[in-house]
């Protein structure tokens, strides 16, 4: 029953990845993206983390893509790719890179001896529950805890600073008195 | 119940299609929207072997990834936004003024 559904929810993230990478509209793009994220919250949900599903629904579902779609339609930046490309020698040898990459990652994966059943019954009682997370988060892992509030906080203000009013026009007006 | 291998398969193909996008297409939103794929592919990985160890720690490491990836895309797209006000394009080929 598990492998079914692994198997069905892995074919819509594949779906979701390759559709994102092909069509040409970038709304299109982040809808099929936004497709993908909820099939990965799934599969987090069928590796025992109900607490990851929910993050990866709230946060990467839902904030992370309205905001996308939000700059997408904000700078009509939908269909910019039209134009010819320039540069067009590299499509294939970023495809062939990018198999090169696929094949090392599978063979490194496979050697690294991750072909192990992961251990079920009584042992996988309490684990992943959000009340073991959260007690992580305040003993073992407070100091990277706090350190990414620190983080958030800097991402605030550099959006504050990066999209201030007139700051572009600031630098280019002439010096008073010329 | 699923064999790891097969998690980390997966997350290996997601990880490759976003290394694809980012290498193939020229949109700067839709490069930025396959750097998140990747992050999602690694996120992946990291679960699957905190399944594997039945090692919580893994799922805590996923959750700093996802608040990091949070505050980059708000940054990242206020760059640009700011590249765009400045420059009209979203193209990351016309956006070349380092170039030497």
């Amino acid at each position: 029953m598990d492998l079914i559904l692994f198997l069905i929810t892995a074919a819509v993230a594949l779906i979701g990845a390759v559709a994102m990478l092909l069509v040409r509209n970038a709304i299109h793009s982040a809808l099929f993206l936004l497709l993908n994220f909820g099939a990965i919250a799934v599969l987090f949900l069928l590796l025992q983390s109900p607490f990851l599903f929910t993050i990866q629904l709230t946060v990467y579902a839902g904030a992370i893509m309205v905001l996308f779609l939000f700059v997408v339609m904000l700078l009509g930046a939908e269909r910019i790719e039209d134009s010819t490309d320039r540069i067009a020698w590299q499509r294939p040898l970023s495809l062939l890179l990018g198999l090169a990459l696929l094949v090392m990652t599978v063979v490194g994966a496979l050697r690294g001896g991750a072909g192990a059943m992961p251990p079920s019954g009584e042992a996988t009682a309490s684990f992943g529950d959000p009340a073991t997370l959260g007690a992580l988060l305040f003993t073992r892992y407070l100091l990277p805890f706090e350190i990414t509030g620190v983080i958030l906080l800097i991402a605030v203000i550099g959006v504050v600073v990066l999209n201030q009013r007139g700051r572009h026009t600031a630098v280019t007006k002439p010096p008073v008195g010329d | 119940m699923v064999p790891t291998s097969y998690y980390i398969l997966l997350s290996a193909a997601l990880f490759m299609i976003g290394v694809l996008g980012v290498l193939v297409r020229r949109n700067a939103l839709v490069v930025f929207m396959s750097v998140e794929l990747m992050l999602n592919a690694a996120n992946l990985a990291l679960v699957a072997f905190a399944r594997q160890r039945l090692s919580v720690d893994g799922q805590v490491i996923v959750f700093f990834v996802i608040t990091v990836a949070a505050a980059e895309v708000a940054v990242g797209l206020a760059l640009l936004v700011s590249i765009f006000k400045s420059k009209q394009t979203a193209d990351i080929d016309e956006v070349s003024s380092l170039k030497g």
